[in-house]
């Protein structure tokens, strides 16, 4: 995800002057040098310097730049977030905020670098996107998306590298604010977005071999969501499953169990989240997932057809 | 474009005494305004309407950020004087129908960002500098910050990269007061001053000057080197120009009563320092 996205930012920043890229003191990955190369003035490093990163984002975009700021999620957001908020929301700037492992994809590193609140917390403020690609080639629409838009800061959650693709053969485009049906199908929909999209993929193929039909979805953008996709998802499938990498509050699954109230929706609705706890294991990206019980065998058993 | 090589003193403290009353009479329809703070940064905030920002009908190349939001009031009646401002819209003043609060609000004209939360004001100045010489404009930027924001990290991020970006076309103005919502900043943090070393030593140009003199302001930032981002100490005083108010905290944020305007009223003279 890293490379595409830096692969794109340099290919739209070749035709696009306005584009420039704030870091604090992260490696730049694979294009990411190219950019650094060949834009040295568009491409700045603040350091270790979060807030600063924000607040000079902020000054280039009130001039007419369109800025992106990179880091691990945890530094992006969470670090400078008053500034993200003041700065950023409140004036409502086109700056992209980049979160670098959304989850807990530095599965490795503690719990300081696991972003497991981030949804919420950037979609509590008001006029602020938030999208969270689950491959690479939706980290590349949606880094078109935020090179373009004027709509006001995104904040853009991706994962590290090595993420396959699932969605070449998605049935919708990639459109900001829209659902995309990778599969679709009249019994099932499994609703997912960001990295865990791959357990999401192979729960289908579960429900699949035990003879139903599945609707796969992208809810990409959480913020705004796509209220009248997920509407027409629950009324048109007898079954509903949310699968996040996000804490239970404020992500897909509570604004899926909300929306589903306020239409008085008849499907089973079934979430699927990291737990609201700090959890002091290390090991792989699965291990820790598996650690909040985000494992397809246990939750394949808990929705109970296994 | 009406780019300035001199400055009237005389006419800025005309000015100045002007700015003051009226920000006295608008203490008198809302309580809710912060007067010694704005009374402090006044001649600042002229002098760089007046002295250092070129004008072209009501437009201007060169940006100024009030970093210090509390002291809007400063430049609340001066773009009411530039006319970018109306009457009206100080007279709506923290008012349901106004569009000017106590802090300044970008979107508003003559506002350049949004301000109130101490320590935003610089980074956005730097990434503003940083933008006019990307883009080859020469674009110059003003910030007046206080000098209890001066405490918070993310000012000294910004002085950091403003120095490492080379914003030569950044000056920021340190409204040196003394004091800070619970005293003097002297007294919250002894060893931090005097401050002037510090910018040096974080590469910027820095002086030290009375922030009441606006000539010698206007000379020290005209004849700067200019190799470097400048900031200038202003040792001011906080609530100049009214007696009563000068260096007593409680006016950081209370209004005058009818009998207690009338006394700054009948005192006000022209500072010059």
């Amino acid at each position: 995800m890293r490379n595409k996205f830096a692969e794109t930012l340099y290919e739209c920043a070749r035709n696009n002057p306005k584009i420039a890229i704030v870091v604090a003191d992260i490696s730049p990955a694979g294009s990411m040098e190219k950019f650094r190369k060949e834009f040295p003035e568009r491409f700045l490093n603040v350091g270790v310097a979060e807030q600063s990163m924000i607040g000079i984002c902020a000054g280039m975009a009130l001039k007419g730049l369109q800025p992106f700021a990179y880091t691990i999620a945890t530094f992006s957001l969470y670090r400078p977030f008053e500034f993200v908020r003041d700065d950023l929301g409140y004036q409502n700037l086109p700056v992209t905020v980049v979160g670098i492992g959304g989850g807990v994809v530095y599965s490795t590193l503690g719990g300081t670098h696991h972003c497991q609140e981030d949804v919420a917390i950037a979609g509590a403020i008001p006029n602020m996107s938030v999208i969270a690609p689950c491959d690479p080639s939706e980290v590349r629409e949606a880094t078109l998306y935020c090179t373009s838009q004027r709509r006001g800061p995104v904040y853009l959650r991706l994962g590290k590298a090595g993420e396959p693709v699932l969605t070449d053969t998605a049935l919708d485009p990639w459109q900001f604010g829209k659902l995309r049906y990778l599969k679709r199908g009249t019994d099932v929909c499994i609703l997912s977005y960001g990295l865990i999209m791959k357990q999401a993929v192979t729960l289908a193929e579960r429900f699949e071999t035990a003879g139903k039909s599945v609707s796969v979805v992208s809810a990409h953008t959480l913020k705004p969501l796509d209220r009248p996709g997920i509407e027409t998802a629950l009324k048109s499938h007898r079954q509903v499953v949310v699968i996040e990498e996000h804490a239970p509050q404020g992500g897909l699954a509570a604004q899926v169990k909300q929306i589903a109230w306020d239409i008085r929706a008849t499907c089973d609705l079934k979430t699927f989240t990291l737990q609201d706890e700090f959890i002091h294991n290390y090991g792989s990206h699965a291990d820790l997932l598996a650690a909040h019980g985000l494992e397809v065998n246990k939750i394949w058993q808990s929705i109970g057809l296994g | 474009m009406n780019t300035v090589t001199t400055f009237d003193a005389t006419a800025a403290r005309g000015r100045c005494r002007q700015f003051r009353r009226r920000i006295l009479d608008i203490s008198q329809n809302v309580t809710a305004l912060h007067v010694a703070p704005a009374f402090s940064c006044l001649e600042t905030v002229d002098l760089i309407y007046h002295g250092l920002m070129r004008w072209d009908n009501g437009h201007s190349p060169d940006t100024f950020i009030m970093s210090k939001g509390h002291g809007c009031m400063a430049q609340y009646v001066i773009l009411e004087s530039l006319g970018i401002l109306g009457a009206d819209d100080l007279a709506k003043y923290c008012t349901t129908n106004g569009r000017l609060g106590a802090h300044p609000d970008y979107g508003v004209p003559g506002i350049a960002a949004s301000t109130g939360s101490l320590g935003h004001g610089l980074a956005m100045a730097v990434g503003m500098a940083y933008a006019e010489k990307i883009r080859s404009s020469d674009g110059k930027v003003y910030a007046v910050l206080s000098d209890g924001e001066v405490q918070e990290g993310s000012t000294w991020e910004a002085f950091m990269m403003g120095a490492t970006l080379g914003v030569t076309n950044l000056v920021a103005f340190i409204d040196n007061n003394d004091f800070q919502s619970l005293g003097r900043t002297s007294d919250t943090h002894p060893s931090f001053y005097p401050l002037v070393d510090k910018f040096v030593a974080f590469g910027w140009e820095a002086i030290e000057l009375n922030g009441h003199d606006a000539d010698g302001l206007f000379k020290a930032v005209m004849s700067r080197e200019g190799t470097k981002p400048m900031v200038v100490v202003c040792k001011t005083v906080k609530g100049r120009g009214v007696s009563y108010m000068e260096n007593v905290p409680i006016w950081h944020y209370r209004a005058p009563n009818k009998e207690e305007y009338q006394k700054a009223i009948a005192e006000l003279s022209e500072v010059s320092s």
